[in-house]
């Protein structure tokens, strides 16, 4: 299975492909619209700045490619908010794919949300044995609200959306790769999902 | 709700850890990937790796172990130790490490935060200060606590968070290796005044002082070293005791 790691400048990809690799797949970074096209499978990872980041998807062409991918995708923080319509973060525009858009933190509690937080009403399969309330890594100032698409909510001043997805594409907000057992079953789940039926 | 966060803090010279540590089980009790493998397994929710190389023996291959780690580690992990520019922050993050931490560089020169901020984002930006109580004031020491500075505790702190720090990492030199427990009311007010997660690090000797640490101390993560090391306190032990003194953590 061909598993590729868009690569377009913002963070690094080093901690994914380590986590995919220790699930036995080969995971080689993607920069091109080829590489994505040519995927079984997408991880859309991110740390870092919305707007820069968006600017490097649409200088590279990829903004246009992964929004028409048939294949799985899923984005991992930063990758996930890209995929919305838009972002409060440098007031961008995102791929379009979840219709919905990041938000940030108010005042009142500690910006950026880092650390471990709890999950609850995982529905999909790419929660499938993982517990109602599992632990999951995050760290970022902006959020999803709670929406119709949500696969997972989390609380942290207010309920938002940790995980979303729509047809073969899925986002989460934490980082699954820095999320121990959990993380690495949720991985698992996703590299072993075809993209179709519940998502 | 956020977990309050146990991090074990590993010395490293030269790619190997330098600190005794006594696990059981364990092949090479030096090797650093091994042990990130195994607190990393047995809980820990973070680690913090201080590499404490002479800047005169460090050389562009010193970091690899840096990319051993990330290969093993399924939770965060920070680097400190020698890190003076921006290039230097981008190399550890591209072999895999989450956050940095700066501290003598930072007292060097302030506008590093900035930049580093700017560069890579707050959350990646550790600032740590090491500090010492003389008279009635919290005095900055910088180079590992052999150095004192003009700054003040609370006023370095606060210039950091405002310069783009997105955690503090606060050690107490008077509480650091006595096991006597942390420094409770400076961590509290940094804790309380800050806008950003605080990590208090000196003084942990037994479960209690973990437990004072974040319900007197409010602190949002505790590091320590040895007692992990020695297996003193073991990490499922210390999580399952505070889980019972109502402690959110992580199980």
């Amino acid at each position: 299975m061909n598993v590729t790691i868009i690569e377009y400048g913002a963070g690094n990809l080093f901690s994914v492909r380590a986590a995919v690799e220790r699930l036995g797949h080969v995971a080689a970074p993607g920069s091109t619209p080829d590489d994505l096209r040519a995927a079984d499978r997408v991880i859309f990872p991110g740390v870092g700045q919305a707007l820069s980041a968006s600017e490097k998807l649409r200088a590279t062409g990829l903004a246009d490619v992964i929004p028409a991918l048939r294949v799985p995708v899923l984005g991992i923080c930063l990758g996930m908010q890209l995929m919305c319509e838009r972002s409060e973060e440098g007031d961008t525009e995102g791929l379009g794919i979840f219709p919905t858009a990041a938000q940030r933190f108010g005042e009142g509690c500690k910006v950026p949300h880092v650390g471990w937080n709890r999950i609850s009403g995982g529905r999909s399969p790419l929660f499938d044995g993982i517990d109602d309330g599992a632990w999951f890594y995050f760290v970022h100032s902006y959020y999803l609200p709670v929406n119709p698409l949500q696969l997972a909510g989390c609380h942290y001043q207010l309920p938002f959306c940790a995980a979303i997805g729509r047809d073969n594409f899925l986002g989460c907000q934490f980082h699954p790769e820095k999320s121990g057992d959990a993380g690495e079953r949720l991985l698992r789940n996703f590299l072993a999902w075809d993209g179709h039926g519940r998502a | 709700m956020l977990a309050r966060r146990i991090i074990p803090c590993l010395d490293v010279k030269e790619g190997r850890t330098v600190k005794g540590v006594n696990f059981e089980h364990l092949r090479d009790a030096g090797d650093i990937a091994e042990l990130a493998e195994r607190y990393s397994r047995e809980g820990a929710d973070e680690l913090v790796f201080l590499d404490i190389t002479a800047s005169h023996d460090r050389r562009a291959t010193a970091r690899d172990w840096v990319t051993r780690v990330a290969e093993v580690t399924r939770v965060p992990f920070t680097v400190g130790g020698g890190i003076t520019s921006a290039r230097d922050v981008e190399e550890l993050l591209r072999r895999g490490a989450d956050k940095v931490s700066i501290n003598s560089a930072a007292l060097d020169d302030a506008s590093l935060v900035n930049r580093l901020a700017r560069s890579f984002g707050s959350q990646c930006v550790v600032v740590a200060i090491d500090a010492r109580v003389e008279g009635d004031a919290w005095r900055v020491y910088r180079q590992g606590g052999r150095v004192a500075t003009s700054r003040e505790l609370f006023e370095w702190a606060s210039e950091v968070t405002d310069r783009g720090a997105g955690e503090i990492l606060f050690t107490s030199m008077d509480h650091d290796g006595t096991r006597r427990g942390f420094a409770l009311e400076a961590i509290a007010r940094l804790a309380t005044t800050l806008p950003v997660p605080v990590i208090a690090s000196g003084g942990a000797g037994a479960v209690e002082h973990f437990r004072d640490v974040f319900v007197d101390g409010k602190a949002d993560a505790a590091l320590a070293a040895g007692i992990f090391h020695f297996g003193q306190i073991t990490i499922p032990a210390l999580k399952a005791y505070l889980a019972r003194e109502h402690v959110t953590v992580r199980l």
